[in-house]
């Protein structure tokens, strides 16, 4: 054994995790950080449904409600959501194509812990006077108008984290273009690659037009500019343009990969092919497209005039194309397989009735004209959690239960995780199909109470106790994975017995380096190919030979920390009588530019696993 | 790509083919060249005769630069060549998106 496979104290794993810029260690940090921050956007969920439990409730004031409301709309999107979904496609993704790690490692561990900084910076809002309180959407008329540092928190926190999706974005699309193993075309690329190649695309295309939005948003608060107060001669319809053009195509950045987890599920658990992968491939990009041309259905009420206002209705209806031959594609996939109901399997399989409900009531507010009605009603709460609870989070949890093995070594208890979906199933419809009809019945969304005697008593009950259900479900969840780790019982490459692609084929988890020699792949389902044919694993397209490593850098995170520390710099500095803003504000930049500095005249050339260190490194002892 | 070195060492490589490849991308650039001084005239003419009014001049600019630029990435930035399609494909979409996020505040915010 060489020097690779020492046992560390505890210190060292940190700093190691610190350093890492391995794409397995980075999807692990990104599903600590990413399943904190849903803990944090679930509790606020939690005080919501408790709020709203009763009539004229006084839990929490109108004040704190709207903050909580707001910080649990951004929390989920931005810090829960995509930093999950972040943590699949780096730990699956570069082990589906074939290759030994993402193109830029380096870059890789500087957008997480941007992202990290960056939603470390949000949520000190609630400690330092107040978090943003204008909702996730925050619009211009209401934000500009918000007292105290709330919003500055939301901008500043957003540009940071922001920044480290783009990054990542980038990466992935450059790993995928560039470093598919020999044999893997497009076409045999997994859906699970293929939708990490559509997401990051429009990571790449909707992220700028966000940042542009905060940066106005930033100048208007902070240095006294006026891009969005009308009485100034600005527009606050412009923030909400910009806003929703990234808007729009962020819930498809998350739930293209939640396709692509399904994907995986159904073809795994029906032992069979994925039917009619070209067209899913064709489908995904054409929901990737079309994304872009339909943002303006958030803002049909603003008076954008008719024409515009079908267009984007026409537009936003064409979605249900592309996303019905998916639905039917998943379910041709399970007709006449042999269909094993494990814990992934079952969320998958209550996706499909789940989601294409969320689908139906975005048809119907994508109708301009019934918008109207429904416009900021309980209806469009009601369509989005159906959407990104009834896809994302299942793909999430799904996702979970089915890559923990590859990620970790170990299975989630099954019988543990069946209840984890019976509860959270049920908790689901309960908290949020009574909400459509809350919506019908009149009631506004983001507002604090009600009053008794409206017809909203019962349905609001019902819908808390249906939000203490996914809680109890969720607590489940951590009980399994606490108890997982503790037996770590150790699995061998292929847990699920059925798995398909390349990420099968390697130990669990998976050594560093990946793949000691790199696979032929032969066409789609490549692992399947070889399985069918009697042979144990993959052929390899190379001899064995020096493997080229990157080398660990602390720099990302000196990097990430410096942006951290100029944030609060740059939101203080306008406070009457503040004399250190500026000067923090010069400092935090400086660290980050001087590390910037120290990375591009350093020389790190990596390092070389040799040739015969590989040779006596059997894959039964499995290393991290 | 024809622009590629010519140290590899491999005795394959046809030099008479590449030399005659290389003149013709030179021949191609030379001639971008002059085409796009010429344009760069033009567009200064148009907007200081006096004959041409605003409403004229703004177009036909915008759509000489749009020529420019294309100018430049085909001839200058070996856009034209193979293996090129992935970023122009990125590129083309980034255009799309753009154009449509400009068009949109052209047409449907009221002021």
């Amino acid at each position: 054994m060489s020097t690779l496979a020492q046992k560390k104290g505890f210190g060292a794993t940190i700093w190691d995790y610190l350093t890492t810029v391995d794409h397995k260690k980075i999807a692990i940090l990104y599903l600590i950080a990413g399943g904190f921050f849903f803990l944090v956007g679930g509790l606020e969920a939690m005080f919501i449904r408790v709020q709203l439990a009763v009539p004229n409730n006084d839990f929490v004031s109108a004040g704190l409600y709207n903050e909580i409301l707001t910080m649990h709309g951004t929390t989920m999107i931005f810090l829960a959501a995509m930093p999950l979904v972040f943590a699949f496609m780096n730990a699956i993704m570069p082990l589906q194509i074939g290759a030994r790690d993402v193109a830029f490692p380096f870059l890789n561990s500087l957008g997480f812990w941007l992202f990290f900084f960056g939603g470390v910076f949000l949520n000190l809002s609630w400690f330092l006077g107040g978090a943003p309180d204008a909702g996730w959407t925050s619009y211009a008329s209401l934000s500009l108008a918000s007292e105290g540092h709330g919003i500055d928190f939301y901008v500043l926190g957003l540009q940071i984290s922001g920044a480290g999706t783009l990054i990542g974005g980038i990466n992935f699309l450059v790993t995928i273009i560039n470093m598919r193993a020999p044999g893997m075309t497009y076409m045999r690329m997994p859906m699970f690659t293929w939708a990490t190649f559509v997401t990051s695309a429009l990571i790449l295309f909707a992220f700028p037009p966000l940042t542009i939005g905060l940066f106005l948003m930033l100048f208007d608060r902070m240095f006294g500019a006026n891009f969005f107060d009308p009485t100034m001669g600005g527009n606050t319809i412009i923030w909400e343009h910009f806003f929703w053009i990234f808007g729009h195509p962020e819930v498809y950045i998350l739930i293209l990969p939640a396709f692509g987890i399904f994907s995986e599920i159904f073809a795994i658990f029906s032992r069979k092919r994925l039917f009619g992968y070209s067209s899913m491939v064709f489908a995904t990009v054409l929901i990737g497209f079309l994304g872009f041309m339909v943002w303006a259905h958030h803002m049909f009420t603003t008076g954008m005039g008719p024409i515009a206002n079908a267009i984007f209705a026409v537009a936003t209806m064409a979605i249900a194309v592309p996303t019905g031959i998916k639905i039917f594609n998943w379910l041709f996939t399970m007709w006449g397989g042999s269909i094993q109901f494990t814990t992934p399997m079952m969320y998958a399989v209550a996706f499909i009735p789940s989601f294409t409900m969320g689908g139906v009531t975005g048809v119907m507010l994508a109708s301009a004209a019934q918008d109207y009605q429904y416009h900021d009603s309980y209806f469009v709460v009601a369509h989005f959690h159906y959407v990104i609870v009834g896809g994302v989070v299942f793909a999430l949890l799904a996702g979970t239960h089915l890559y923990w093995p590859k990620m970790f070594g170990t299975m989630l208890n099954e019988k543990m995780g069946k209840w984890t979906f019976w509860l959270f199933l049920i908790g689901f419809h309960l908290t949020f199909f009574i909400q459509h009809f809350l919506g019908l019945w009149g009631m506004p969304r983001r507002i604090f109470t009600f009053n008794e005697g409206q017809g909203l008593d019962a349905a609001n009950a019902v819908s808390t106790v249906g939000a203490f259900f996914m809680a109890v479900s969720t607590i489940i969840l951590l009980i399994n994975i606490i108890m997982t780790s503790i037996k770590n019982e150790k699995v061998g490459s292929d847990p699920w017995g059925d798995g398909r692609t390349l990420e099968w084929a390697i130990p669990s988890p998976p050594p560093f380096y990946n793949f000691k020699q790199l696979p032929l792949v032969r066409g789609l389902d490549a692992l399947w190919i070889e399985k069918m044919e009697g042979k144990k694993g993959m052929t390899p397209a190379e001899p064995l030979g020096d493997i080229h490593m990157p080398n660990n850098s602390i720099i990302p995170f000196v990097m990430s920390s410096g942006l951290f520390v100029a944030a609060f710099g740059a939101m203080y500095h306008a406070d009457e009588g503040n004399t250190w803003g500026i000067p923090v504000l010069i400092i935090g930049l400086l660290i980050t530019l001087g590390s910037m500095l120290v990375r591009s005249v350093k020389d790190d050339h990596g390092y070389h696993i040799h040739k015969e260190e590989l040779v006596d490194d059997d894959d039964k002892g499995v290393k991290a | 790509m024809t622009n590629e070195q010519l140290n590899s060492g491999n005795p394959k490589v046809d030099i008479e083919y590449r030399r005659k490849k290389n003149a013709e991308e030179m021949r191609y650039q030379i001639i971008t060249f002059a085409l796009m001084i010429f344009l760069t005239l033009v567009a200064f003419v148009a907007v200081g005769y006096e004959g041409f009014s605003a409403s004229f001049a703004v177009p036909f600019i915008l759509v000489l630069a749009f020529v420019q630029v294309a100018f430049q990435l085909y001839y200058f930035m070996h856009m034209s060549h193979k293996g090129h399609e992935a970023p122009a494909l990125f590129l083309y979409s980034g255009v799309f998106v753009g154009f449509i996020t400009v068009l949109a505040f052209m047409t449907v915010i009221w002021w």
